[in-house]
């Protein structure tokens, strides 16, 4: 057990080391150039000039990266690089990373944890009473309402919620229209996070429905469900101790899947209503070509991405004991 | 208690028909199935005659009746912002999300279901090796790689393809894998290995049929959720180029006039 997590935190570090790498090949060789966002498309080449070498941008490749890492000193001969807990400057914020990373990490974090202990048990709840008795009025009934919600997309759903609870319009204003996790108005920060929250769980409970409504309907027809049945123990036994522990191996892996995409990529709801998140500030950044942005927020991916994998085949041994991970 | 049995009457006359026409008749078993049916084979229809059925050229202005015009006799679901109608929009657009969401689709899966069969049936290296590649693509925001394929490669249907495939491949492995990973544990497996069957065999004709419940699930909502991808690459300015006419258009505006048009276009999507 110590074996199989020290290994899989070291890969972590391994995976961390290689994104961060791969991000900046990427900055590297797409096009664009930092100083044009800073200055603006009519700055002139010295002005350009004048920028990188203030910003250090006309070292080489790897000396930048290196000094980013924090095991070369930087332009100005000083070790601050991520070692030092230093996560570079931001051009597009024009401050340092460290300065607004922690408010946009836990702004996020706060909406993605909400949102995935919404979504969560929500779609096994949903999944495995639509699944265990397949055609019926419930199943259908289920299944038509997960596929509308997932056929629309979350910025009309986001519209739509905001037209209802927050124009005024159909309904008094009951609830803000943005969350800008902003205290100074009337609204308190959970009734902010109440539609955008609700944006997502419409848009990605069906999908989550679907999946482990899929795998429970298979796994009831499974000869040793019938055998449970027959033997005599009540549905609700034969559903919860035989059906659902094999049913719930697949949807596993998509629902840890969801929150990866939760923590880094709800860009549409938070535009929509403007929530100072990490996924269109990952956007505005690449855009923008600020790599230090982009290399901070990556980094956060991969401990969620690894950790869910972790989760995940930990979750896997539990459920299915003849998985072993030597 | 009738745990997805299907009564012997119907089986029994299903099997008079030839075998593609018994899948069509077991449609009949699902009224959800058949409205399904019945809406792809519509768009499929719109998509094969949008030349004819289309009453106006996609890109033509109507500058007569102005632009964002409300829906009308002339035209029927009104003009977007560029006055050009919008119906013949959707219908010309039908064909580019027809197929580039089921051929993306199907790119990630041949991608992700070879990755994620290799991973779990040999485990090991073979799946560390594997599930870190995923990783790496997993932890780069999803927007943001498509970003970088689209503005280093710049935008068409292909690249779409390409950007989707890279993008959910290591979803779909994940997804393989797991299942991979239980099913080769079964009995079935082991028979199989004491016949001295050779590992694709296994993999492919013994593993991936079983794996397929969540799998079909997750291909069709992936394909829905392909097409509003492909919407969004568009609203980031990266999507096709705008002559060619395909629902995203509609996104850019969404928020102030093209609501009731964008959760149209998408009731059919999944």
């Amino acid at each position: 057990m110590v074996k199989f997590f020290a290994k899989r935190i070291g890969v972590l570090f391994f995976t961390m080391l290689v994104v961060s790498f791969l991000v900046f090949v990427t900055f590297e060789f797409s096009s664009g150039d930092v100083a044009v966002s800073a200055l603006g498309q009519f700055a002139t080449k010295d002005q350009l000039q004048k920028y990188h070498e203030e910003n250090g941008l006309d070292r080489p490749f790897l000396d930048r990266y290196l000094s980013w890492l924090g095991v070369v000193p930087d332009h100005k001969n000083k070790f601050s690089g991520l070692l030092e807990g230093d996560f570079g400057y931001s051009h597009l914020w024009r401050t340092q990373v460290n300065t607004f990373i922690w408010d946009r990490l836990r702004n996020t974090t706060m909406l993605a944890l909400i949102a995935f202990a919404i979504i969560a048990p929500l779609s096994i709840v949903l999944g495995v009473v639509a699944g265990m008795r397949e055609g019926s009025a419930v199943d259908r009934v289920i299944s038509v309402f997960s596929t509308i919600t997932t056929s629309v997309p979350e910025f009309a759903t986001g519209v739509v919620l905001m037209t209802i609870f927050a124009a005024g319009i159909i309904m008094p204003v009951m609830l803000p229209g943005t969350s800008t996790l902003d205290t100074g108005g009337d609204w308190s920060i959970a009734s902010q996070l109440v539609l955008p929250i609700a944006t997502l769980t419409t848009y990605y409970l069906g999908y989550l429905v679907r999946m482990v409504r899929a795998s429970m309907v298979e796994v009831m027809t499974r000869p040793y469900v019938r055998t449970a049945i027959l033997k005599g123990l009540s549905f609700p036994e034969v559903v919860v101790k035989h059906a659902m522990r094999n049913a719930l191996i697949t949807p596993f892996t998509a629902i840890l899947l969801q929150l990866n995409f939760l923590f880094t990529s709800v860009v549409v709801t938070e535009a929509v209503f403007a929530f100072p998140g990490f996924g269109r500030m990952i956007v505005d950044a690449a855009l923008y070509k600020d790599v230090a942005t982009v290399e901070t927020a990556t980094l956060f991916a991969v401990f969620v991405v690894v950790t869910s994998q972790i989760i995940g085949d930990f979750t896997y041994m539990l459920l299915n004991p003849r998985i072993r991970f030597s | 208690m009738s745990v997805g049995t299907i009564p012997a009457s119907t089986i029994s006359r299903q099997s008079r028909l030839p075998g593609w026409l018994r899948s069509v008749a077991l449609l009949r078993e699902s009224p959800l199935g058949i409205i399904g049916a019945f809406l792809v084979a519509f768009w499929i229809i719109m998509a094969i005659g949008a030349p004819w059925l289309a009453p106006y050229d996609p890109n033509d202005n109507d500058f007569d009746i102005g632009i964002i015009a409300p829906p009308s006799a002339i035209h029927w679901l009104g003009t977007d912002d560029q006055a050009r109608d919008i119906l013949s929009r959707i219908i010309w657009g039908s064909r580019i999300v027809l197929t580039i969401a089921p051929m993306a689709t199907l790119c990630a899966y041949l991608v992700g279901c070879a990755m994620g069969l290799l991973a779990g049936y040999y485990r090991g290296w073979v799946d560390t090796t594997l599930m870190q590649v995923c990783n790496v693509i997993l932890s780069f925001p999803v927007l943001l790689l498509y970003v970088i394929i689209m503005m280093k490669f710049g935008p068409s249907a292909l690249n779409i393809v390409v950007a989707v495939t890279f993008v959910a491949s290591p979803q779909v492995a994940r997804l393989v894998r797991s299942q991979t990973l239980e099913l080769r544990e079964r009995e079935y497996v082991a028979a199989a290995k004491m016949r001295g069957e050779p590992a694709w065999y296994i993999m492919l004709v013994e593993i991936l049929p079983n794996a397929r419940g969540p799998l079909i699930v997750d291909a069709c909502l992936r394909m829905g959720y392909t097409a509003i991808t492909i919407g969004i690459l568009g609203f980031l300015g990266l999507g096709l180029r705008p002559p060619d006419p395909d629902w995203q258009l509609f996104f850019g505006g969404v928020a102030e006039k093209d609501l009731h048009q964008g959760a149209r276009k998408h009731d059919r999507v999944v």
